[in-house]
């Protein structure tokens, strides 16, 4: 074991460890040697802890790309932290430059690492089996034993059984022994491994780069229609290379929308199995195609998914002005702002309305009760399930200028309160409203009527095209394979020398180097067993050797 | 049956596997007490020790045996039935299930006996957290786990787990034993920290693809149809990705002069940790997973909207959920 010629047990991996810094430096050697540095395994290992260190935080501090309500939040309630959370980019780990440029470094190691060992492998597939140690005993695998038969017989059967058992075989003529060699394919799984590694951070990249994920809130009913363009999105996130080009030509509407409340159970409240029933053409003019949207099974449409994401409610408001005209008809989109009950938020506008704007904010039941305290008193009210049990809207009354005048933007989901104000009742109290479907009620001050009509539904929908995935998901298959028979394919050399001794009978010995990390001492004794079975079985028995025999 | 005799016949399965868990860990303390003063290449002589060392394993084969009833009718108390690992506790009862099976199965083939003090002890214990601290009701699944990626995600996820256990148990020990100088008694029996070095590389070289399996190709694809993109960075996520670094860092340790052995052997500690702190720990820490394990903090799935149909002033934001995966407790 002590006598192990070290070259024997080296691997292609061995020749990258880290060195010592030269003593006399110039900058050729100095580059050489970071390079060398950077291209060590031991390297790559830092790298890789520093890398599962840096992902921390990103699971522990909110961040702006997955959930940014979560981040206002933490703003609010740290306000001292926040400014330098911000410093280190620690609301977006994941983007942020330190998180990125130790995968940057890992992907220069990694390369740097995989090139020459390319080269290396190229060479090695075309190498012999190299010479036969010259103590093949000395090898912690290894047997011997005496024999009558002449050496050439005996290494020739040798070359014999190990080619059989698909071994590469190195006979030379006045060698005294064979030099076999197998598993060549754990270093090209391992190759395969690291660069599949690349193809897979390649094929995020070029979905990340070119690709766009979008969302809608859509509205049921055959009235409502989506077209793949840009302007018909809420919110819009494009890749930095994104080209709208590409976007397919497709369009929607959603027919019917279904929802399974469960009602009693330990999940009671609970809704599962959404349903909503797309038409859709794939292209304008297109046949009309239909498709039950649903959570877990998405639409595809060329390049890009439809996902089924949410669902709320849209009450169905109308508002009469002063003068008597309808300013303001149809479903307006209420966010829910609680998953559970789906209790929902809301606003309406009618800014043309006569003599003056009318605005309404509020809040949609879709099961209205009023909740009680501990002593059975009358509180908040609220929503006690997420089914249309017994809606009702409830809204306060605004007028004035809504800001909508002016031409500058707002969102449909917000009121502008700093120029409007609140109409009050007699008795100083804001004037409210509650609605159930088919209740009007009379504004004061003339201001008009507002009728609750009923209820629609919408459903929030998620558009995303990742032009990479396939290539990514092809990456991660491959290395998954490359992985797998780098951890399984057990690298060995086996040698086996028979020599004339002094009183006429041949020594022969095998001995066994296995050259992976895991190698196993039970498994690597029985191969060498096998070999000198099959050395020492008596010639007729051995099955292919006879038959050839036969023939010839 | 009913679905709810289903449940009662699950709880009732899992209670008397952990009872005969309990028994074998028993019997292999008394193996352990026997063989305090034997010296490690004697043979046992005392009737009594050997007999309790055959006797935990045939305890321990039928609690696997008696586990995995216990695991189908969990599943066949469902309504409607399904795989049993819909929640923290039914992960915990399928995750040791694996650790058992692993080592019973391992024991066919290989000379590994001497794991099952520390087996049987972290089955049990296990065991009963998941029943003290994890218990919960069987539960139709969530819209967004009905899927038959969930079987194969999971199926590896709980298999990886089992592995990376034992593997860490068996790295353990190596820690242990490469400090010790016993001539005596179990350390002394356990073999040379060289073979549970190899031992428990071969675990986690069986756990490790099959994890990259249910991390990085299932995971993703299931991602993807639920939720609409293949990696969130969710929290789940994150830690999962951090425990295949980790492993990826081991392997690469194993390989590396001046990291075999002991350090290898702390990274694969590392591993587990950080194994076992995403199943159960990050659930309280965090609020946003979209995992339905995650019942610490925020119970629904939740997916937010960033309303931008104009440019607001405040932007507005609000949450927007295909049903919550949890009623609230
Ligand atoms: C993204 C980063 C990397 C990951 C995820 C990764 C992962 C792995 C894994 C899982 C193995 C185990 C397979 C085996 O034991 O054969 C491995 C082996 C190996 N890696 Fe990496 N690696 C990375 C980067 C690197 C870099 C930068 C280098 C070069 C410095 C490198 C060199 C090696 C070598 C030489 C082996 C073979 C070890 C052996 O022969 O047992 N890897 N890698």
């Amino acid at each position: 074991m002590t006598d192990l010629q070290p070259d024997l047990r080296q691997r292609s991996s061995d020749d990258r460890q880290a060195t010592s810094l030269p003593n006399d430096l110039n900058t050729r050697e100095l580059a050489r040697w970071s390079w060398r540095q950077l291209t060590s395994m031991r390297t790559a290992l830092v790298l890789l802890l520093l890398l599962a260190l840096a992902a921390i935080p990103g699971s522990v501090i909110p961040q702006e790309d997955i959930d940014s309500l979560a981040v206002s939040q933490w703003r609010d309630n740290h306000p001292r932290l926040a400014p330098i959370w911000d410093r280190l980019d620690l609301f977006s780990v994941y983007g942020s430059v330190w998180f990125s440029s130790i995968y940057i470094l890992l992907m220069i190691s990694l390369v740097g690492c995989i090139i020459p060992r390319l080269f290396v492998y190229a060479r090695a597939l075309r190498a012999r089996p190299p010479r036969a140690p010259r103590h093949l005993t000395r090898l912690p695998e290894s047997t011997a034993y005496t024999t009558d038969e002449s050496p050439e017989d005996v290494l020739a059967r040798a070359a014999d059984a190990l080619r059989s058992k698909r071994f590469r075989v190195e006979t030379s003529t006045g060698s005294d022994a064979v030099s076999a060699e197998r598993g060549y394919l754990r270093e090209a799984g391992n190759l395969l491994f690291h660069l599949a590694v690349i193809v897979v951070l390649v094929g995020v990249a070029v979905g990340s780069l070119f690709g766009y994920k979008g969302g809608v809130i859509m509205l049921n009913g055959e009235d409502y229609g989506f077209t793949n363009n840009l302007t018909q999105y809420d919110d819009f996130a494009p890749g930095s290379l994104f080209d709208p080009d590409v976007m397919e030509p497709f369009s929607f509407s959603i027919t019917d929308f279904q929802v399974d409340w469960l009602t009693e159970g330990g999940r009671a409240g609970m809704a599962r199995e959404f349903v909503a029933e797309l038409d859709y053409t794939t292209e304008p003019g297109g046949k009309t195609q239909n498709y039950d949207l649903r959570v877990n099974h998405p639409l595809t449409i060329g390049g890009t998914d439809i996902f089924l994401i949410g669902h709320g409610y849209a009450p169905v408001i109308t508002i009469r002005d002063g003068e008597g005209e309808v300013t303001k008809s149809g479903p307006v989109v209420f966010l829910p702002t609680n998953g559970q009950t789906f209790e929902s938020f809301g606003v309406v506008k009618a800014p043309f309305a006569q003599p003056e704007q009318i605005g309404l904010e509020g809040t949609f039941y879709p099961t209205f009760a009023m909740g009680r305290d501990a002593d059975g008193n009358l509180t908040m009210p609220s929503s006690i399930f997420g089914s249309l049990g017994d809606p009702l809207v409830s809204m306060s009354l605004w007028t004035g200028d809504l800001g909508i005048d002016d031409g500058s933007a707002s969102s449909v989901y917000v009121l502008d309160k700093a120029d409007a104000t609140q109409v009050l009742k007699e008795d100083g109290q804001p004037f409210r409203m509650d609605l159930r479907p088919g209740d009007t009620v009379t504004l004061p001050d003339g201001l008009g009527t507002v009728t609750f009509e009923g209820v629609q539904r919408w459903n929030k929908i998620q558009i995303s095209r990742s032009p990479g995935k396939l290539v990514a998901l092809g990456g991660v298959v491959l290395a998954l394979v490359g992985l797998l028979g780098s951890l399984f394919i057990r690298p060995r050399r086996m040698w086996v020398r028979a020599r004339r001794q002094d009183d006429g009978t041949t020594r022969v010995e095998v001995a066994r180097l296995d050259r992976s990390s895991g190698g196993d001492p039970e498994d690597g004794a029985a191969e060498v067993a096998e070999i000198v079975a099959s050395l020492q079985a008596p010639r007729g028995a051995q099955p292919t050797s006879s038959s050839r025999k036969d023939q010839s | 049956m009913t679905d709810a005799q289903w449940e009662v016949f699950s709880y009732q399965g899992v209670i008397a596997a952990a009872v005969l868990y309990f028994l074998a860990m028993l019997a292999y303390f008394f193996e352990l007490a026997g063989l305090r003063s034997v010296a490690k290449d004697e043979e046992v002589t005392d009737q009594r020790t050997a007999m309790a060392g055959r006797l935990a394993l045939v305890l321990s084969v039928f609690g696997v045996v008696v586990h995995l009833v216990a695991l189908v009718a969990r599943g066949l108390a469902a309504d409607p039935n399904r795989v049993p690992w819909g929640n923290m506790y039914e992960f915990t009862i399928s995750g040791t299930f694996v650790v058992a099976l692993i080592f019973v199965l391992s024991t066919f083939r290989l000379d590994i006996e001497w794991l099952g003090p520390l087996v049987s002890t972290f089955v049990v214990a296990a065991l009963m957290a998941a029943f003290l601290g994890l218990d919960d009701a069987v539960l139709p699944l969530p819209d967004a786990l009905n899927s038959p990626w969930l079987v194969i995600h999971v199926v590896s996820a709980v298999i990886s787990t089992g592995a990376f256990t034992i593997g860490a148990l068996l790295s353990v020990l190596y820690l242990v034993k490469a400090r010790s100088s016993a001539t005596t008694g179990y350390l002394a029996r356990v073999p040379e920290p060289k073979v549970l070095d190899r031992l428990s590389y071969r675990m986690h070289a069986f756990g490790f693809p099959v994890w990259t399996f249910a991390v990085l190709i299932t995971g993703p694809i299931w991602a993807h149809q639920a939720w609409g993109a293949y990696w969130n960075w969710d929290p789940k996520e994150v830690w999962a990705f951090i425990t295949w670094v980790v492993y990826a860092a081991y392997l690469h340790a194993r390989a590396t002069a001046g990291w075999r052995g002991r350090n290898a052997a702390i990274l694969a500690l590392v591993g587990v940790s950080t194994l076992w702190f995403n199943f159960i720990g990050i659930n309280f820490f965090s609020s946003s997973s979209q995992h339905s394990y995650a019942e610490g903090a925020g119970a629904e799935r939740s997916v937010v909207l960033r309303v931008a149909a104009a440019p607001v002033e405040s932007p507005q934001e609000v949450r927007v959920v295909v049903g919550a995966d949890h009623p609230r407790r």
